[in-house]
């Protein structure tokens, strides 16, 4: 499995895609495939102030419940909506239709911390699940 | 994203390399080794409402009993009046302790007057073997565990007896009734199947010698039949609403909390063991009633979450989760009986959040008569 090389990913199975001070954060291929069928996500209202790694929502696929870890600090401006009616969307396109919120990120070093598409691809070879 | 728990210790049934091949994902279960899922749930789930699948259940317990007083010792350990069975009729029964607890949920197959089936639960096969043992001794039957030595496969699905059929021979598939079981000779061997399910659709399960096995697997596979795991018979037995044993049911559960008066007969006047405790449980009446709960919004009731009425705590689900067919949280728990009519709104507690859920009709899913 071979991840998109312009995002970076946490060892929860976050990415986050960054456009000027914008983030855009996700679940990976690897976690929508660990989950199975997603049917329901639940996520934060826009104004919410998130710090790294913190629990920002919940995802449910028909097996089980997992929460969902802010890759990066800042402030939701906005919320995947597509989700409430089609949660599907994170197992058919976890880098695309399927992300889930954005944020205008507080503190952009920290990215440096997060890993490469090759170190993840590595972290998830190592069946890390 | 949880580890995986360690794998080592755990018996596989004689499928494992098919499920290997199938590229199924397999998970820890009551001991045992086995498929969760191949592809995804939801299509598992598909696969068996709208034509055939196949689940590997050899994890079940099976055990034969043998032997002229075989029918009186099932008698005396079921609640159920397994003496009435005839050769090829089968029966739903629980096995009760003295005191009126669920031991287990069991099939219970004739085969002839003198070699009977029971099936137990995966969870429960030690335990009832152990049961069966304890009180064989004053009959003349004996006991054979048939678990290790036989492969169990569910075939489930509108379109499983016509896969079946292709496969076993259509004449036995459609000789056999609801609930009824027989035997035929399927390549060198001799394959028991019986018309029951868990799934809510018809279908039959099959027993084979465990040489066989994989072979019988594979012929299904060939004539179309979808390998399902795990995790769709879950989410299919849960929208029929039945029991899963160590979940919906446990030794402190009596019948008439589950629905499962049905399966005690008690004016036959045959003594078998838990009949006085459970006489007297069935005039005193349930205190509990297991209900089938349905969300009325978006969010997934699962086991263990609270039940609340009016804020207050009245029972907990002992089931729950997202029904594919109905694309909404199903759950089964239990409520105080004047709470179990159909139509009672009450609250599900979902890691703090308050899901609004309904009491309705049993079960959430049935197969339609004809298609």
């Amino acid at each position: 499995m071979s991840s998109p090389p312009e995002l970076k990913y946490t060892e929860d199975h976050e990415w986050v895609r960054v456009v000027d001070d914008v983030g855009t954060v996700g679940i990976t291929e690897f976690a929508q495939d660990q989950l199975g069928d997603i049917v329901f996500v639940e996520l934060p209202a826009p104004g919410a102030q998130l710090t790294q790694r913190e629990k920002f929502g919940e995802i449910e696929s028909v097996k089980a419940v997992s929460e969902l870890f802010s890759a990066v600090s800042g402030e939701v401006v906005e919320a995947n909506a597509a989700l409430a009616d089609k949660p599907e969307l994170v197992n058919e396109s976890p880098y695309d239709e399927g992300w889930m919120i954005r944020l205008r990120l507080s503190s952009p070093g920290e990215l440096d911390s997060l890993m490469t598409a090759e170190q993840y691809d590595e972290y998830t070879a190592q069946g890390t699940g | 994203m949880s580890d995986q728990p360690a794998t080592d210790a755990l018996r596989r049934t004689c499928l494992h390399e098919e499920h290997l091949r199938l590229e199924g994902r397999m998970v820890p279960f009551a001991g045992w080794e086995m498929p969760v899922q191949y592809g995804g749930i939801v299509e598992e789930h598909q696969a068996v409402r709208q034509r055939a699948g196949m689940f590997d259940v050899s994890h079940m317990g099976r055990l034969e009993v043998r032997g002229p007083q075989a029918g009186r010792l099932l008698r005396y350990l079921c609640t159920w009046d397994i003496a009435g069975l005839g050769p090829g009729e089968g029966h739903y029964t629980a096995v009760c302790r003295d005191d009126g607890g669920i031991l287990d949920d069991v099939y219970v197959f004739c085969l002839t007057p003198e070699r009977y089936l029971l099936v137990a639960n995966a969870a429960n096969a030690d335990k009832i073997h152990r049961w069966l043992q304890a009180h064989a001794g004053g009959f003349q039957a004996e006991l054979v565990d048939r678990q290790m030595s036989t492969a169990m496969i569910a075939v489930q699905g509108p379109q499983s007896l016509a896969r079946l059929g292709e496969v076993i021979g259509p004449e036995f598939v459609s000789s056999l009734r609801p609930r009824r079981c027989g035997e035929t000779a399927w390549r060198d061997q001799t394959l028991f199947a019986s018309r029951t399910g868990y799934t809510g659709e018809d279908g039959l399960e099959l027993i084979a010698d465990r040489s066989g096995g994989p072979g019988l697997w594979r012929a299904l596979l060939e004539a179309g039949v979808q390998p399902c795991g795990l995790g769709a018979r879950d989410t299919l037995r849960r929208e029929a609403a039945l029991l899963l044993y160590g979940n919906d049911i446990d030794e402190s559960t009596i019948p008439w909390e589950v629905g499962l008066g049905w399966v005690v007969t008690l004016d036959d006047g045959a003594e078998f063991v838990g009949r006085e405790a459970l006489l007297g449980l069935r005039d005193a009446g349930p205190q509990r009633l297991s209900v089938c709960l349905r969300a009325r919004e978006r969010g997934i009731m699962r086991a263990g979450c609270a039940i609340l009425r009016s804020g207050r705590e009245v029972g907990k689900v002992t089931s729950g989760g997202h029904s594919p067919t109905l694309s909404v949280s199903i759950g089964l728990g239990f409520v105080p009986t004047e709470l179990a009519t159909e139509g009672t709104e009450l609250t599900v507690d979902v890691r703090g959040k308050s899901l609004p859920v309904r009491v309705v009709p049993r079960p959430f899913y049935k197969a339609p008569k004809q298609r």
